[in-house]
């Protein structure tokens, strides 16, 4: 017999410009449930969640709601089918009291004129069914993160949705917190409501979830009922891939008495106590959830943002870096995970990007000279085999792929000591992909220390010889050959079990 | 590679098109009115160019910045007092003027550490500026202007209303000004982070520039140029104003979009501005001579400033795209 579902989403493919960010999928959500989905960074959760929101529409495929089509334009066609979007980001309107953000849109009104002590009042007893203990009248930006949620909730249930998405809910809450969200989930259920849960973390589906789905790589993979399984289960459904023969070779010659840069108790403000070494010859990577503080980490190295504590040293001799030009007159660059908004100048050419770190090394005196910036953008554009139709082309008309063998470039240009990147293929086609990790294990064997910051797991597995998980502004442990590198070594630690 | 002629290289600049609405709104005007290009019409157009030409320099930088000076006229007005308001009390007048510059660079000084140490926003930081250095004039003189006549020397006096080989000295001090601008911001290292600044402060700061310290060297430039302006002002009417340059912000900002220099940044340059200045005061002097009344000038400059944008938005409107004059002179 065929079971009913609330919800159900069929075939779904989205396709992005370059990348397919979900192929096929599938899934399916009754009355009362709490449904986990679970996958790796870039697996096809969150936009599966846009597409059931309304934020964007998928590229082929179908979606049903209580038996019915549906094709949400937006997210206000969204909520009126009857599905709610917490996102993870917040979204609410600072300023306002917590009741008009509840009710944005839908005040309750006489005549002409907002009725507050009715909004104040209806507000209150949506807040009060979540064992909310302060009052609608206060503005949201006075609320705490936990407080804000519930709003959101609030603001979703009162709009009679039947299903609720919850975008990584507890990332940013107490242990404590986390407990009450988890009871107003438990009594939402109770009322028939279906919850879509979105989460890193095991514990919470084994705690909460009835089912759970699993995507890896844009594709779905099974769904499980939690009650018949385990965490090792969810993890091997996540990560169980073939690696194949993507990445350059690991290095065979690390010096391990050579140290080149060694850093001792560095602090920060969302990060603690990090020690570790880079030795030469090798590539160091580090993995770790989303927001666990690897870029944090790396950008308070260079200098780029400020440390609270902690000793740095490079080829043995100790540095104390002030700003980020600091550390690259010392050689040390970093080139960052958000390309498009801190990495690059987009409205500028190719050459003008390309000597933007190193101006003295195209000028005489305090005058530029053109010959020299066109030898400088020239020489890696040859070297890095940068597809370019002429250098002072903007630099906007390149793939992320090319862009970003520019900046690499770019810092190349400084003949760097150590080159720190982070997430140094995200949006980047596999053919890409594959050059730049070649290119940054040809770098190393040359003497360069390399570190990569990155969330895909089989990346840093492909390119790195060793690899430093953190969790929660800590290193949770190091993971280092053939044997000891898997995925479900490294998602323990990263998930903090 | 082979080398594009001239006139297709030349119609590859952004300022071209500039360049040729000015030339052709000077041949109309000359058309109709004949006496438009004679020498003592040309001389006025010149001394009116120089000064705001001066805030507009100033104006046209901190846009490739990313930012804005709402406070230039203010800056002007006040260094033109302080000079003026010092020769009166017995003061050399020279040493009057390096007061004068001293309270610019003091003004930069300010407007630079609010907007990059502080981080507020260069729009109200300026605008709360042009307040308060009008106010100094206006404090200063009690409102009304301070006369000179007999006091000033003629070496100083020269600088502004002397001339050489019948070019005023003023519009060659403007030029000059203009030309080491444009050098500056075209080759010099120095200079090119200012455009790295206005593209992409965030890259930039990613890229080790020092941003904080681009940001304050560039509030504490405009604040001189627009010193100079006051000064010469000093010279050229014998008079300290509080009401001298009165919008002047507006018609610099004007002549530096119309010279197609970005709003957001990170695009711009001095050529353009100084085309820019040109046209809107060619334009304003045809008027008069072509017995229009003034009260149409806010009018007319208006107009300009919103078809120049729009001709230059829509011409430019994806980078790497030819522009309407390579257009009509085929393939680039």
């Amino acid at each position: 017999m065929e079971e009913t579902y609330l919800f159900e989403a069929e075939g779904i493919t989205k396709q992005f410009p370059g990348t397919k960010a979900l192929d096929q999928v599938q899934l399916k959500v009754s009355k009362g449930e709490v449904h986990a989905l679970c996958g790796e960074n870039g697996a096809g959760k969150s936009t599966l969640m846009n597409i059931i929101g309304g934020i964007f529409p998928p590229t082929s495929g179908q979606m049903f709601f209580e038996g019915e089509k549906i094709q949400p334009k937006n997210p206000r066609e969204a909520q009126h089918i009857g599905i709610g979007f917490v996102h993870q980001e917040l979204s609410l309107c600072p300023h306002l009291s917590a009741a008009e953000n509840i009710y944005i849109g839908r005040l309750p009104h006489k005549r002409d004129r907002v009725d507050f002590k009715k909004l104040w009042k209806d507000a209150d007893e949506v807040l009060s069914k979540f064992g909310a203990n302060f009052s609608s009248k206060k503005q949201i930006s006075e609320l705490t993160v936990s407080e804000q949620q519930l709003v959101e909730i609030a603001k979703s249930v009162s709009l009679n949705c039947k299903l609720l998405i919850l975008d990584e809910p507890t990332s940013s809450l107490t242990d404590k917190e986390t407990k009450k969200l988890f009871e107003v989930v438990h009594n939402l259920k109770k009322e028939g409501m279906a919850i879509l849960f979105i989460s890193h973390r095991m514990p919470e589906i084994f705690e909460i979830c009835d089912k759970v789905t699993v995507f890896k790589d844009g594709k779905y993979v099974c769904t499980m009922n939690t009650k018949e399984i385990n965490s090792e289960d969810i993890i091997k459904a996540m990560v169980g891939r073939e690696l194949g023969n993507l990445y350059p070779p690991k290095s065979s010659r690390i010096e391990e008495k050579q140290e080149i840069l060694k850093i001792e108790n560095l602090c920060g403000e969302r990060f603690q106590n990090v020690s570790f070494s880079l030795k030469k010859g090798e590539i160091l990577g580090f993995a770790g959830l989303v927001g666990a503080g690897r870029s944090e980490i790396m950008r308070a190295l260079c200098g780029i943002d400020p440390k609270t504590k902690g000793r740095v040293w490079l080829n043995g001799k100790e540095q104390n870096f002030k700003n980020f030009r600091d550390a690259v007159n010392e050689g040390i660059c970093y080139l960052t995970e958000d390309r498009k908004n801190q990495g690059l100048f987009l409205g500028m050419s190719i050459k003008s990007n390309m000597t933007s770190a190193n101006l003295k090394a195209v000028s005489k005196g305090i005058w530029l000279k053109e010959k020299l910036e066109r030898q400088l953008a020239d020489n890696y554009v040859e070297q890095l085999a940068i597809k370019v139709a002429g250098i002072e082309y903007p630099i906007s008309s390149l793939s992320g792929g090319n862009q970003q063998k520019c900046l690499l470039g770019k810092w190349l240009s400084i003949h760097p000591k150590v080159i720190i990147m982070d997430e140094p293929t995200r949006g980047i086609d596999v053919g890409a992909k594959s050059e730049i990790h070649n290119l940054l294990r040809k770098l190393a064997e040359e003497g360069v220390g390399v570190i990569i910051v990155s969330s895909e797991l089989p990346e840093v597995m492909g390119v790195s010889d060793r690899i430093l998980v953190v969790h929660e502004g800590k290193l949770a442990g190091e993971v280092s050959g053939v044997e000891m590198m898997t995925e479900e070594n490294i998602m323990r630690l990263a998930s903090g079990e | 590679m082979k080398k594009d002629n001239f006139i297709k290289r030349f119609f590859a600049q952004r300022e071209a098109n500039v360049f040729v609405i000015t030339v052709v709104a000077i041949l109309l005007v000359q058309i109709i009115q004949p006496k438009f290009l004679n020498y003592n019409n040309l001389k006025s157009i010149m001394i009116s160019v120089s000064l705001d030409g001066l805030m507009a320099i100033g104006l046209c930088i901190a846009l490739i910045l990313g930012g804005i000076e709402l406070s230039v006229g203010g800056v002007a007005a006040m260094s033109c007092v302080i000079s003026g308001y010092l020769c009166l009390q017995g003061w050399n007048i020279w040493l009057a003027c390096l007061m004068a510059i001293l309270a610019g660079i003091f003004v930069g000084l300010f407007n630079g550490l609010m907007v990059s140490k502080v981080g507020l926003p260069p729009f109200i930081v300026t605008l709360g500026m042009q307040g308060l250095s009008r106010g100094v004039a206006y404090i200063l003189t009690e409102g009304s202007p301070l006369s000179l006549s007999g006091y000033l020397p003629d070496s100083f006096r020269f600088l502004s209303t002397g001339s050489v080989a019948g070019i005023p000295m003023l519009f060659l001090i403007f030029v000059i000004v203009a030309v080491i601008a444009h050098i500056f911001l075209k080759n010099s290292n120095i200079c090119r982070s200012i455009f790295y600044v206005g593209s992409n402060e965030n890259a930039a700061k990613q890229s080790a520039i020092n941003v904080d310290r681009v940001k304050i060297s560039v509030y504490v430039v405009v604040a001189l140029l627009s010193t100079a302006a006051g000064i010469l002002s000093l010279g050229r009417f014998n008079v300290a104003t509080p009401e001298l340059s009165v919008g002047a912000e507006t018609t610099a900002i004007s002549a530096a979009v119309i010279g197609g220099t970005s709003f957001t940044g990170g695009v711009g340059s001095i050529l353009g501005t100084f085309l820019g200045i040109v046209l809107l005061k060619v334009v304003n002097s045809a008027m008069v001579m072509l017995n229009i009344s003034v009260y149409w000038q806010d009018f007319v400059q208006g107009a300009i400033l919103v078809l120049a944008v729009t001709f230059d938005y829509v011409t430019n409107k994806k980078s790497g795209r030819p522009n309407f004059f390579q257009k009509l002179l085929g393939k680039h």
